[in-house]
């Protein structure tokens, strides 16, 4: 219990507003998350009944603590807290036993609740601490307000980390191995005619893209050129198809390949508006013909490969301005024929 | 524009508020193809669309599109909800139409962040 914030008690919460919920949000899901044991005091400092007032006084002024669990038997018997000192004080009687002082009628939580739990109790009442037991019921420790700030303020900066080393780790990636040619190869199986999570793929390559430092201007371009070919597959292909993307330092390539039904004729199929979308789809907003013409804007190189009754295979390859290329440890990373 | 004077010009109701809403929005474009969407429309602008399906949070979220409008009062599942909540993308449902939706904007000072099919702009 060292160091433990003086509690202000009887305040009550104010009104949450959504603005407020937008920044709480992930306090509330670590208030679910963290348990009473991550964020409690186990060095905690406690009395024997027996002990008298005078000790509570030392003991509170020496740890600048504002109250101390009671022990009897191994027992938690009672808490003894700075009101409790109070009244001793008034009376001028310090040489009574702590037993004659101390409230006994104690709330406890349990090691294994969540934090949450404790929040409840402190809102609802004018509680400033908490024995914590555990499941034997032996007192493992206290819990007070400010350990719960603490413990929360403690998880949001570990998650900030996390995100932060994700993200390190992730742009530093071709810079950390050394190869004659580094690529990164991310590949997906696309169903057909799924309308639900068609799209999904391009929505984690856009993610992985942004996590490996590429520029908004570059995540956006391959997102668009990736999501209008994965919903082609959605849409046209007989069995599905698969969705790869190829990162490289220097470029990026990405390739769809198909089983059937395969195109007929393919300048016609580059025409902008022309669609053979099936009205399912063009419910779903597609079908405006202008998918291709869409990655087309949107790559360097664009290559489709296809006939009537074969699968169907569509090239895109986007080069990375000098500003957009990932850091890679070796520059001669255009090893031709590797 | 703030987001926040948008949804009030379109008496919008925001559906999922644990995202910001307090962002300054330059332009915005309109349309129920999400091709089209893809085809013209530039990073950071409002979207007001017709069409309702989880291939719009998709498409919003491919094109840097900062916030959706759904017009007629058209409902979001709670998956589409949920799926542009993670991607910090504001959900707005309003009763308007296209047309008087896109005309009060426009008549209060929100620019097109549309590019003409050639490419050019006005």
């Amino acid at each position: 219990m060292t160091n433990t914030i003086q509690e202000q008690q009887g305040r009550k919460g104010r009104t949450i507003t959504d603005r407020d919920a937008h920044e709480i949000t992930r306090v509330e899901e670590l208030a679910y998350d963290l348990k009473i044991s991550d964020v409690m005091n186990s060095n905690i400092k406690s009395l024997a009944p027996d002990q008298i007032m005078q000790d509570v006084f030392d003991l509170l002024r020496q740890n600048r603590i504002s109250g101390a669990p009671v022990i009897e038997n191994g027992q938690l018997a009672g808490i003894i807290s700075q009101e409790d000192l109070m009244r001793a004080l008034a009376e001028s009687d310090l040489a009574s036993p702590i037993r004659k002082y101390m409230t006994t009628q104690v709330k406890t939580i349990k090691t294994f609740e969540p934090v949450v739990k404790a929040i409840e109790v402190f809102t609802r009442t004018n509680l400033g601490r908490l024995p914590v037991l555990d499941e034997n019921d032996k007192l493992a420790g206290m819990i007070t307000k400010g350990d719960v700030t603490r413990g929360v303020l403690v998880a949001i900066r570990k998650d900030y980390q996390e995100e932060e080393i994700r993200r390190y780790r992730a742009s530093h990636l071709f810079e950390d191995i050394t190869s004659d040619r580094t690529s990164l190869i991310l590949r997906y199986k696309i169903k057909p005619g799924d309308y639900v999570n068609g799209g999904q793929a391009s929505s984690h390559i856009k993610r992985a893209l942004v996590r490996l430092g590429a520029t908004p201007q570059l995540a956006r371009q391959c997102g668009i050129a990736v999501y209008e070919a994965e919903i082609n597959l959605v849409i046209h292909s007989t069995n599905g198809g698969i969705l790869r993307v190829q990162i490289e330092p220097h470029r990026i390539l990405m390739q769809t390949t198909d089983d059937g039904p395969g195109i007929a004729d393919i300048p016609q199929a580059l025409q902008p508006g022309w669609s053979t979308a099936s009205p399912l789809a063009r419910s779903m907003g597609f079908g405006a013909g202008m998918g291709l013409v869409n990655i087309q804007r949107c790559v360097d190189k664009m290559e489709l490969v296809s006939s009537a009754g074969k699968g169907t295979k569509l090239f895109m390859e986007i080069h990375l301005r000098p500003e957009e290329k990932f850091k890679a440890a070796s520059d001669s990373n255009e090893a031709p024929g590797i | 524009m703030n987001l926040n004077e948008i949804i009030e010009h379109a008496r919008g109701k925001v559906l999922n508020p644990t995202v910001s809403t307090d962002h300054e929005i330059l332009g915005a474009c309109g349309a129920d193809l999400m091709s089209d969407v893809l085809a013209v429309v530039k990073p950071e602008a409002v979207l007001l669309t017709g069409l309702c399906n989880p291939q719009v949070i998709r498409t919003a979220h491919m094109a840097d599109v900062r916030a959706i409008i759904f017009l007629r009062g058209k409902q979001p599942t709670p998956d589409m909800i949920e799926m542009a909540t993670q991607e910090n993308i504001p959900l707005i449902s309003c009763e308007k139409g296209m047309f008087d939706l896109c005309g009060k904007l426009y008549r209060a000072g929100l620019r097109s962040f549309e590019s003409n099919m050639n490419g050019s702009h006005d």
